[in-house]
């Protein structure tokens, strides 16, 4: 076992550290050291997206992110949605939408969906369904959550104006 | 006639039911907050890691577990000699049969042989997940290397590596004499098929082969297990049942169920897999060694190389129709492999090949066939998607040789109230005729399909709805919400639709019901969440519960307002007796302000037999012809629900079914080499679909009230895995001409086939 | 009288009659009826005092959970069929 690495980094817009093993994952650290259990293991080897986090603005399997690598960095988790007890719009339409049924690949779905309405607030269905295969999901059959986000898509661009 | 309870109240118009409120666990869900089992965290808590066998058929000759003990920070080592001696117990678990407690203790931790690649084979348990990793790397285990057989029909010849020396086919008790992988041979018998195929004027008979697939849930099996110092057995547990998940390790354990509590954490997912225990019972015993909670948790590759898979299948179905159509007779001959251990489910295969369907002749034959595989699980309605695959091809060939549309075809033949099922028993009142006409009058039925190749398929597809028991308790609080503990495990959202249900009994809204799920010690046995059972016979227990708790509720009034419980009407969720009136939330008030006994109620039931379901699918697929790729363009699920407490999650099964069963059609298997070793058990290479690779998925619900249900309710869950490989496999056919007949329905081997037809 | 559809592997002990009519008000009753006519009936169909675990009863085409105590009517039909789970 080698010696523990001291990681200083920010979660959800704050600051954060960590000693971790060099073998640890981001997803393993978030998890078990910082006590953030909303992004799941379903895989462990990024073909399932349960584990998405945004990572320096972009969305990344943090199953195959060593937790060493946070160093200096910026993480966002499904903790970080909500703001102040407020439910985020994209949160708000996967539960209006029933875009859940066990909830456990929810998480994932939820940052990468936000991730890619940052990045294209006006999204097409196809640019939705691209932008979100990384994502499986194994109860809905995806219906409903593109649907969600196609609702979220709509309510974030009235916010914005 | 049938005397099952006729319950169904007859309402046209509901309060509660048929709206889409907001899901009470919610925002716990979306925030990262529901605990899964992996995500339990306990102080001292180890962690473990399981040993598995790299071959797929082997003695174990002998287990080194000396190295691993002696790295620092390794708690506990258990083999299968940690497990009490079960030789010749088994024990009735509930549904699906007996199930024999050696075989299910040596699928846990392997006696003697290992049967498939990734079985058990010793555990240990460490201070964190990569010092167990590195521990069970040093354990030594010595193999003698067996011939071993993944195909189902050659685990049937005379010659194949036998898994149990000392099985004997089963013949509804009467045994072989050989020594065999046939576990069970089921035959069921109707008419006269000489006769009946005599009459026909037209015969299609077809052979189809479908390969093992998984469930694929997301959330890999996790437990954590704490063996306390009281000598209680706690349990954490990702289970479609908590007190099968009990019954299982106290029968394992050998202990009594009251020593086990278990604990069901939110569920990322079942389909039938998380009913069977694999890890729970090794957790425990780590536990009970080390004194201290022991979390086990699979990883991706062992939830597919060692829990049940569906089976792997060869059917040969026959069907003989007159000239305008009529059925007159069919025989089927299905095997079904069931993996490492007996107790497959061939069964319902048999008993859903042509349940669809009025038959006035037929013969089926079903093989439950030992092989070097996982023990094979539910999933979703077992062994019924294969059964369809096979027999709704033939209608379509049957129906295109005849010139008669696929849909009037099935119209012609479709099982009804009174129809009697080839396996015996009469239909009740059953929807399949009125799915069959929502299909016809759809926008997709209706839409014109053009474009080179492309296709459109139909299918129908039957599971049925089983009952058994449920409990749930509730009490009224002083502001007017009523707290609900109720036994089903929530999947899908039905900690919801069972609130609803009982809002709808007690005449208030969904908002003042808070449903929780409880643990074996807070609620009285609930039987798992599958079958398609839970919206039915749970939400009938919440309806009883409700009429406990609104008699109550009629009492205080009587008291408040000094007279007898029954001069109070109620109505709506108003009490009121001359004039006066309280509301349910008023009441509440009264009750507690005055300190009158609480309310608290209570419900059981143990409904019998209960309903079935059926679905019709229609699919528009393209083919690619340069690399057989089938891109699914539209896809629509209709299905009766006797009444869709919420439509949101009714449209959810059937739209998640459909797309589990296109995943099954063009895609998913196992792939075995020759070593029968899985090479794809990675979510990389097992294809499942993303949403990129699927439509929307249409959905009509049609509602023919099931009579032994207040509100009509049926089961849903299961029935939409049923028709899509069928469907798709059909469309594919009118796309292209080319009938498939194997499952998955790849590329490769579309590609293949139509390049030998060209 | 109760009618009891004899399932197909069983046929051998009755001689190919697939529907039999005998006296009974419990499923119990009617197997020890089937048993006095078809002797070696009994234990195809019971393992010890209960049903096989392989097998439930459908009485009026409603599956029972009930086994050999459950209640059969004058003019019932039985049938005997596997267990059946879901998933």
């Amino acid at each position: 076992m080698s010696k523990k690495v001291h990681v200083t980094t920010s979660v959800n817009h704050e600051p954060v550290e960590f000693l971790c093993e060099p073998r640890q994952s981001l997803l393993e650290v978030l998890r078990d050291t910082l006590r953030l259990t909303g992004a799941k293991e379903g895989c462990n080897n990024g073909n399932c997206g349960a584990c998405t986090v945004i990572f320096n603005g972009v969305p990344v399997n943090s199953c195959l992110v060593l937790a060493v690598e946070a160093e200096g960095a910026t993480v966002e988790t499904v903790e970080g949605l909500a703001d102040h007890g407020h439910l985020h719009p994209i949160q708000k339409c996967f539960l209006e939408g029933a875009a859940l049924q066990c909830g456990v690949c929810t998480p994932g779905f939820l940052v990468a969906a936000k991730a890619l309405l940052d990045h294209n607030p006006d999204p097409t269905e196809h640019d939705i369904r691209f932008g979100l295969a990384n994502n499986l999901c194994r109860c809905t059959g995806y219906d409903k959550i593109v649907k969600a986000v196609q609702a979220a898509a709509r309510e974030l661009q009235s916010l914005a104006k | 006639m049938s005397h099952t309870d006729e319950l169904y109240l007859g309402k046209t118009s509901y309060q509660v039911l048929g709206k889409r409120p907001v899901r009470h666990d919610g925002a716990d869900k979306v925030t990262g907050k529901a605990v899964y089992a992996a995500d339990v965290q306990l102080p001292n808590m180890a962690h473990g890691k399981i040993v598995r066998s790299p071959h797929a058929h082997a003695r174990i000759k002998s287990i080194d577990v000396s190295e691993a003990v002696k790295i620092p920070g390794v708690f506990a080592v258990v083999t299968a000699a940690d497990f009490p001696n079960l030789e010749r117990r088994s024990e009735v678990m509930g549904e699906g049969g007996p199930v024999n407690l050696a075989h299910m203790a040596a699928n846990c931790l392997a006696m003697g042989k290992v049967l498939y690649k990734g079985h058990p084979v010793a555990a240990v348990a460490a201070a964190n997940v990569h010092l167990a990793e590195e521990a069970a790397a040093k354990i030594k285990v010595e193999y003698e290397v067996l011939p071993s057989v993944t195909w189902v029909l050659d685990a049937m010849k005379d010659d194949a590596p036998l898994l149990h020396e000392d099985l004997r086919t089963d013949s509804m008790g009467k045994k072989g004499d050989r020594p065999t992988n046939v576990a069970l041979h089921l035959q069921f018998e109707k008419g006269n098929i000489a006769e009946g195929f005599q009459q026909a004027d037209i015969v299609v008979e077809r052979e189809f082969r479908t390969a093992s697939v998984h469930q694929g849930y997301i959330e890999p099996h996790a437990t954590v297990a704490l063996w306390n110092e009281d000598n209680r057995l706690k349990i954490w547990a990702s289970t479609q049942g908590a007190f099968n998940c009990r019954q299982q390790v106290a029968q394992l354990l050998q202990i009594p169920v009251s020593q086990c509590l278990v604990v069901p954490c939110e569920i990322g997912g079942g389909f039938g897999g998380k009913i069977a225990v694999y890890l729970e019972p090794v957790a425990a015993l780590l536990s009970r060694k080390c004194g201290r909670p022991v979390k086990l948790v699979m990883q991706r590759n062992e939830v597919f190389e060692a829990t049940g898979p569906t089976p792997g299948s060869f059917l040969r179905v026959k069907l003989g129709a007159t000239k305008d159509g009529k059925l007159t007779a069919g025989e089927a001959w299905l095997a079904y492999d069931c993996g490492a251990f007996p107790g497959g489910v061939i069964a319902p295969g048999c008993m859903c090949v042509f349940s669809c369907y009025e038959l006035p002749n037929a013969r089926v034959d079903g093989f439950d066939v030992l092989d070097n595989k996982p023990k094979t699980q539910a999933y979703r309605a077992p062994g019924a998607t294969q059964a369809a695959f096979a027999c709704e091809q033939v209608i379509d060939e049957l129906a295109e040789a005849l010139g008669i549309d696929p849909l009037e075809f099935r119209l012609k033949n479709a099982a009804s109230e009174g129809t009697r099922r080839f396996d015996g028993p009469v239909y009740p009142r059953v929807g399949l005729v009125e799915c069959l006409h929502a299909a016809k009058h759809s926008y997709h039925w209706k839409s014109p399909l053009s474009g080179a190749n492309r296709g459109r398929g139909i299918a129908a597809g039957f599971w049925f709805n089983i009952g058994l028991a449920s409990s749930c308790s509730g009490s009224v609080n002083g502001d007017g919400v009523v707290t609900l503990v109720e036994g089903s495990t929530d999947i899908g959202g039905t900690r919801t639709s069972i609130a609803m249900q009982l809002a709808e009994t007690l005449g208030i809204g969904a908002a003042d019901v808070l449903p929780q799920v409880g643990d074996t010690d807070s609620v009285g046995f609930t039987f798992l969440t599958g079958g398609s059972r839970t919206t039915f016979a749970t939400g009938l227990a919440a309806y009883k519960l409700g009429l406990d708790l609104q008699a109550q509720m009629q009492e205080r009034a009587a008291t408040i307002w000094e007279c007898e419980p029954a001069a109070v009407e109620v109505k709506y969720g108003v009490y009121s007796r001359n004039g006066q009136s309280l509301t349910f939330k008023e009441l509440a008030g009264k009750i507690s302000e005055l300190g009158l006994d609480p309310v608290v109620g209570r419900a059981s039931v143990s409904p019998e037999g209960s309903t079935n379901a059926f679905g019709v699918h229609i699919a528009d697929v393209e083919v690619d012809p340069e690399t057989g790729k089938v891109t699914v363009l539209r896809y629509t699920a209709i299905q009766d629900a006797g009444k869709a407490v919420h439509p949101s999650y009714v449209e959810g099964q059937m739209q998640g079914g459909a797309v589990q069963g296109i995943g099954w059609a063009l895609n998913e298997e196992y792939f075995f080499d020759r070593k029968d070793q899985m090479r794809n058990a990675s979510f990389l290479d097992y294809r499942m679909p993303t949403c990129l690779d699927v439509p929307m998925i249409e959905t009509i619900i049609v509602e023919v009230p099931n009579p032994s249900h207040p509100f009509g309710v049926r089961g849903v869950g299961e029935t939409p895995i049923v028709a899509p490989p069928a469907t798709i496999a059909n469309a594919i056919h009118k796309a292209t001409g080319v009938r498939m007949t194997v499952l998955p329905i790849s590329p490769p081997a579309l590609w293949k086939a139509l390049s030998e037809k060209s | 009288m109760p009618v009891v559809f004899i399932p197909t592997p069983l046929r051998d002990i009755t001689a190919g009659t697939a529907e039999v009519t005998v006296e009974g008000n419990t499923v119990r009753a009617v197997v020890d009826a089937l048993e006095q006519r078809y002797p070696g009936i009994k234990t195809r169909l019971c393992r010890g005092d209960s049903l096989s675990p392989g097998l439930q009863v459908s009485i009026d085409h409603v599956m029972t959970t009930r086994g050999l105590r459950a209640t059969v009517r004058p003019d019932s039909e039985v049938h005997f069929l596997p267990v059946i789970g879901g998933g």
